[in-house]
Order: C-alpha cells, then structure tokens, then sequence
C-alpha cells in the first residue's frame, strides 16, 4: 500500500493535468495522409495554408489553401486534402479540382478540437505531392464538449 | 429544404476566373458531443459537396465532422460559357439538396 506522504498529495493535481489520449494522433494523421498520397512522397512547398495562428473559438475556424499552379490542362492540382493531428478524426476534407478551376484555391471553416498541427496537401496532375502545415493555438476547444 | 447562400457572379466575361461561395445551413453534428443526459448523439454531417458548370463537374468535395456547422465553401472556376451552375449537398439521413444559378458570359 502506499502511503499518502506529503510528497504524493503534491503530485496528485498534476496528474488531473495529464492531457486525455483523445482522438487522432500523429500515427493517425500520417495514415490519413498515406490514405490520400498512396505512399508517394510529400515536398513542402507550392502550398500555403493561411489559418489564423491563435484561434479563440475552435468550432468555426476560417482557412484557405493556395496552391501555386498554372492550372492548365498539363500542369494542375488535381485535389487538395487537409488533415489535422488531434481532432477526433484526422480529415478534414478532401476537394477535387482541375484545369477549370482557373485557380487552386480553396477556403472553408473547419472545427479544432485542441491547439495542434494542420497540414494541407496538394496533388498534381504530374503525381507530385506537395504539403504546407500550420501551428494552430485554440481557446475555446470544439467538438468533445457540449 | 435548409437556407442557403450562395454567391455565384451574374455575369462575367468569357475566361475570367469567378469565385464561387456558397453556405448552407446544417448542423454538421460530429457524432461526438453528448446531449443533456449525456448521451452521445448520433453522427449527422454533410458528406459530399458537387458543384457543375453545364454539365461538367468543376469541383467536388468530401467533408469530415471536422468541418464547422453551416459548411462554408470557397472555389474558383473559369468562366466558359452562359449555363447554370448546380451546386449539390448530400449528406446522412438521406439528405440532399440542388441549388441553381444562372450565369451569363459575353
């Protein structure tokens, strides 16, 4: 049996402060990720994704995806995906383009669970893949609570 | 049938790039929350958003329940004739909704 010393009753509020093990985590996100880039490698870069850097409120959290692309019929974006690391589910969407969106340009509001890693990335026409990601502080947390 | 709004120009000149937008009112219930009696709630998201431009797909989409209630949508398309622009939502529960726009291209 262990005796409650001083010590012990010290620790106890830290673990209260241990972060709960839910939703996705990197594992997850990378299979997702894998799920959409069938293996292939991913490249930083061509992409930007334009979130804002500390978000109070995680249940409407504006963000565009840019990809620098001609979008003509040889050299387009076929589709761009976004994934996050600690939502319950790692996707957030998945949109399919092509040379007659004129430009790769997407804008959507999504949901943030907790502060965590956003990553977007773009599929080519070629078969490149290319990735841009994002630090994102969250306040307020949606989805878990009520 | 659940509001929308979208914002889809009248007119634009042959070969321009015209932004699209659209919102819709849905509750996108991520299957996660829990309810008064604390129950959780059963899942009831939007799952595929369609746009086509006379016929021909020009963007298409699959939601997550990481997508906020109201899902808000922003493309980009070329303007490449006068038609119309169908915009379609399915979603769980059978839902399903086809909204119209016209445009014209000089």
């Amino acid at each position: 049996m262990i005796v409650p010393t001083r010590r012990l009753l010290l620790a106890a509020p830290a673990l209260l402060l241990m972060p709960r093990q839910a939703g996705a985590t990197q594992a997850a996100m990378e299979e997702a990720v894998r799920g959409f880039t069938g293996g292939a490698a991913i490249t930083r870069g061509r992409v930007a994704l334009d979130i804002s850097p500390l978000v109070e409120n995680g249940n409407t959290v504006p963000l565009s995806v840019i990809v620098d692309s001609p979008m003509t019929e040889a050299d387009h974006v076929r589709a761009i995906a976004i994934f996050n690391e600690r939502n319950p589910q790692p996707h957030v969407i998945t949109a399919q383009l092509g040379p007659r969106a004129g430009r790769a340009i997407l804008s959507t509001h999504i949901r943030l669970a907790t502060s965590q890693t956003l990553l977007a990335v773009a599929a080519l026409s070629d078969g490149s893949f290319w990735s841009d990601s994002a630090q994102v502080v969250v306040t307020l947390a949606a989805c878990i609570e009520g | 049938m659940a509001r929308v709004l979208i914002n889809v120009p009248r007119s634009a000149r042959r070969g321009d790039v015209i932004t699209i937008r659209t919102l819709i009112q849905h509750t996108m219930e991520t299957g996660y929350r829990p309810n008064a009696q604390g129950d959780v709630m059963p899942r009831d998201i939007i799952r595929r958003f369609t746009c086509t431009y006379d016929g021909a797909v020009v963007f298409s989409a699959e939601l997550s329940p990481a997508i906020a209630a109201n899902p808000f949508l922003s493309f980009t398309t070329v303007a490449t004739s006068s038609g119309t622009v169908t915009m379609t939502w399915e979603g769980d529960n059978g839902f399903a909704q086809t909204e119209t726009r016209a445009i014209e291209v000089t």
